[in-house]
């Protein structure tokens, strides 16, 4: 699969809030033998309108993001919510407009969440990250029943000789994360996520993988407030391409 | 019922503080989760089933009007009376009207999820005609002071065994029991004399089978045979959506009702009830009616939330819902919680009363994963925030907060140059430490938990650098 073009869409939170996933991901596309390339003028896709009801301002910033991924082998994605997004949500919205919903189609069909691309397109032998300890996985919400993003984070992890995987009881529950539902409603969903930390200590890991950075800043945050200072919170990206 | 939806974030909030619900809560959860997860294993083709009972359900909503004339027509054979009611006021004049028709002063109900929508108990109430609710957890709430339920299939869930135990103990003035077959044993003594008393019983309809003209009735506890035989008048009220075309179609449908509902194969008891008694037959009612109220329902017909009108009221998407399961029902303010109340109440009700139900859900689509018709919850209500917006119905702070964002998200430059500012200023208020443990313009996080630090600066501008000193290395 060598001299595929990418076009990484790194997501507005790993661009805000934690660079290095977005170096991980870099890292893991190129060591596969992937050319990556960047577009400077990305920012969000526009989830966030979408699901706040703000239909003009999702459909301009999905124009925006299809526009710039255009030309690309494929476009490739460090979170299944994003990812989600632009693979499902495009072609509805454009449901009007036949020359957008082709074009937002066309994206669809090339654009993958990290781990779904690294383990079923590149189908990777290997990775470069030398991790080492018992972590437990977080399914996403959108990547796991959107996408069906399960089997691949844990695939990927499983080549590893450092990391061993311990299940937590509830990894396909909801962190109460849900974009602005964590600020609409912070008590709900600070509660939602006490469960999910509860999850995760009883699973006695002393990390949490998962691949959606909004569900783990909310994840680390609970955990911070209840007391835990030293569980650690990590994107998949970052345990599987080690030191960027 | 009265509607109370517009105070859902006060009313979740409370129950977060409410330390006897959130045990309750505790306890119940996962129960159903669990016994559906197995109950579903049972059917060979589990997928394949829920895509037959959506396309019975289509079927049905396409052409409710010709479905419904379909049944009228049957059910008017079998001895039947069919009456339409358009709102739930009328639903509470019919049922008076035929209560007093036929000299009735006690009636008996099973369980009925529109006669809530109604407020029919208040109604008969006041027309000096006693309700009295037969489901064990029903009438656990009307002598509670007429609480109203909290789940569409086990309305008293919220409530524990010792607050049982002391309701029943003040009400019934007997001593307080705290083993669940005595309490039951109890119920059942009291409820005995009203069965046998009663002039009129009352029962919703699970589906209404327009090729026989018959109601079919899900229930556990008996108290549905009793309420729909022994009175010499039954009236069945129920919600015009609930039609389906045949008796092979109810099978299907009745494969996964309550093995969604409550993890059950089938339940206790499953009653097809066709007409009013021959005069051979030794049980069932003289007089039959049938009240199909429309109550908002015919409005959704053909419209952008059509596929909503599918619901067969199993429950499932409460069941695993983690806002439900974290603040019960109560705080969604009216009839149905959960997804489908959260859809529901917006669209029966009107979306200016029930702004925050469409957002009180963070889209996990667990509902609708488990949707045994494959409704598209999370789907529905994104569309519901869609209508909320382009009414103007959603605050100001929020619509302007979101039209600034998006207009910056479009240029690059300036969106850039907010996200490097953002980035250091959440890095200072972190300061030495790894989270923020406040943010002023965002506390709603911060309350329950901290923000985590951010790196400092962003992918972007570090992007930029690694790319401009590769070119000066080359």
């Amino acid at each position: 699969m060598a001299n595929k073009r990418v076009g990484l869409f790194v997501t507005c939170l790993v661009d805000l809030m934690r660079p290095r996933i977005g170096f991980a991901a870099l890292k893991l596309l190129e060591t596969a033998g992937c050319e990556v390339i960047v577009p400077d003028t990305q920012t969000c896709c526009g989830q966030p309108a979408w699901n706040s009801g703000d239909r003009a301002g999702a459909e301009a910033l999905a124009k925006k993001t299809i526009a710039e991924f255009e030309g690309f082998d494929y476009i490739v994605v460090p979170s299944g919510s994003c990812g989600d997004h632009i693979r499902t949500e495009y072609q509805s919205m454009f449901a009007g407009e036949p020359d957008w919903r082709d074009r937002a189609t066309a994206m669809a069909a090339r654009t993958y969440e990290l781990t779904d691309f690294l383990a079923n397109v590149l189908k990777v032998d290997s990775v470069p990250g030398d991790y080492e300890g018992t972590v437990t996985y977080h399914d996403s919400c959108s990547g796991l029943r959107s996408l069906g993003i399960k089997a691949q984070p844990r695939a990927l992890l499983a080549k590893m000789k450092g990391v061993q995987l311990k299940e937590m009881n509830g990894c396909e529950e909801c962190c109460g994360f849900g974009g602005t539902f964590s600020v609409k409603f912070g008590e709900v969903s600070a509660a939602i996520a006490e469960r999910k930390c509860d999850f995760i200590h009883a699973s006695g890991a002393p990390a949490v993988v998962g691949g959606d950075l909004g569900c783990l800043l909310n994840i680390e945050g609970k955990l911070r407030r209840m007391g835990d200072e030293t569980t650690q919170v990590l994107h998949v990206a970052e345990v599987l391409a080690g030191r960027v | 019922m009265e509607i109370k939806s517009m105070r859902f974030k006060a009313n979740a909030e409370a129950s977060l503080a409410n330390v006897v619900l959130q045990g309750n809560l505790k306890n119940a959860k996962g129960k159903f989760v669990t016994k559906r997860a197995e109950a579903i294993k049972e059917i060979d083709d589990f997928e394949g089933t829920r895509d037959a009972a959506a396309a019975i359900r289509n079927k049905v909503i396409d052409n409710l009007d010709l479905w419904l004339e379909r049944f009228e027509t049957r059910a008017q054979e079998t001895g039947a009376k069919v009456m339409w009611a358009k709102d739930g006021a009328e639903v509470c004049r019919l049922v008076t009207e035929i209560a007093r028709k036929h000299g009735v002063t006690k009636v008996t109900k099973s369980k009925s999820m529109l006669s809530e929508e109604a407020g029919l108990n208040q109604a008969l109430e006041a027309a000096g005609i006693q309700p009295v609710e037969t489901d064990l957890g029903e009438y656990i709430l009307q002598v509670d002071n007429n609480e109203p339920p909290s789940h569409i299939i086990a309305p008293a869930v919220h409530k524990s065994l010792d607050e049982v135990a002391d309701l029943f103990h003040k009400v019934h003035g007997t001593p307080r029991k705290t083993e669940i077959p005595a309490l039951t044993r109890e119920a059942r003594e009291v409820l005995r004399g009203h069965f046998l008393t009663a002039e009129m019983g009352l029962s919703g309809g699970n589906f209404l089978v327009a090729e026989t003209g018959s109601v079919a009735l899900v229930t556990n506890e008996g108290n549905g045979r009793m309420v729909t035989t022994l009175p010499r008048v039954h009236v069945v009220i129920t919600g015009i959506e609930k039609v389906i075309p045949t008796l092979e179609d109810l099978s299907t449908l009745m494969r996964l009702l309550p093995r969604s509902a409550t993890g059950q194969s089938i339940s206790n008891y499953f009653s097809i009830l066709t007409g009013v008694k021959k005069p051979e037959e030794h049980d069932g009612p003289e007089h039959l009616y049938f009240i199909l109220v429309d109550a908002g329902r015919a409005d959704v017909v053909g419209g952008e939330f059509h596929e909503m009108l599918r619901c067969i009221r199993c429950g499932a998407c409460m069941n695993h819902c983690p806002v439900y399961q974290t603040i019960g029902g109560h705080a969604y303010g009216w009839v149905y919680p959960g997804p489908m109340g959260s859809v529901l109440t917006p669209l029966y009700a009107g979306i200016e009363n029930a702004i925050d139900l469409p957002h009180a859900a963070t889209l996990c689509n667990q509902c609708g994963v488990v949707c045994p018709v494959k409704i598209p919850l999370p789907e529905l209500l994104r569309k519901l925030r869609e209508k909320q917006t382009d009414a103007g119905l959603r605050p100001l702070v929020e619509r302007i907060g979101l039209r600034v964002w998006a207009w910056v998200a479009q240029r690059p430059a300036l969106y850039g140059l907010g996200a490097r500012v953002g980035a250091r200023y959440l890095k200072w208020l972190a300061g030495e430490d790894k989270s923020i443990r406040l943010l002023p313009a965002a506390q709603e996080w911060t309350n329950g938990r901290d923000f985590p630090a951010p790196q400092g600066k962003t992918f972007r501008e570090l992007y930029a650098a690694r790319q401009k000193s590769a070119k000066e290395a080359a």
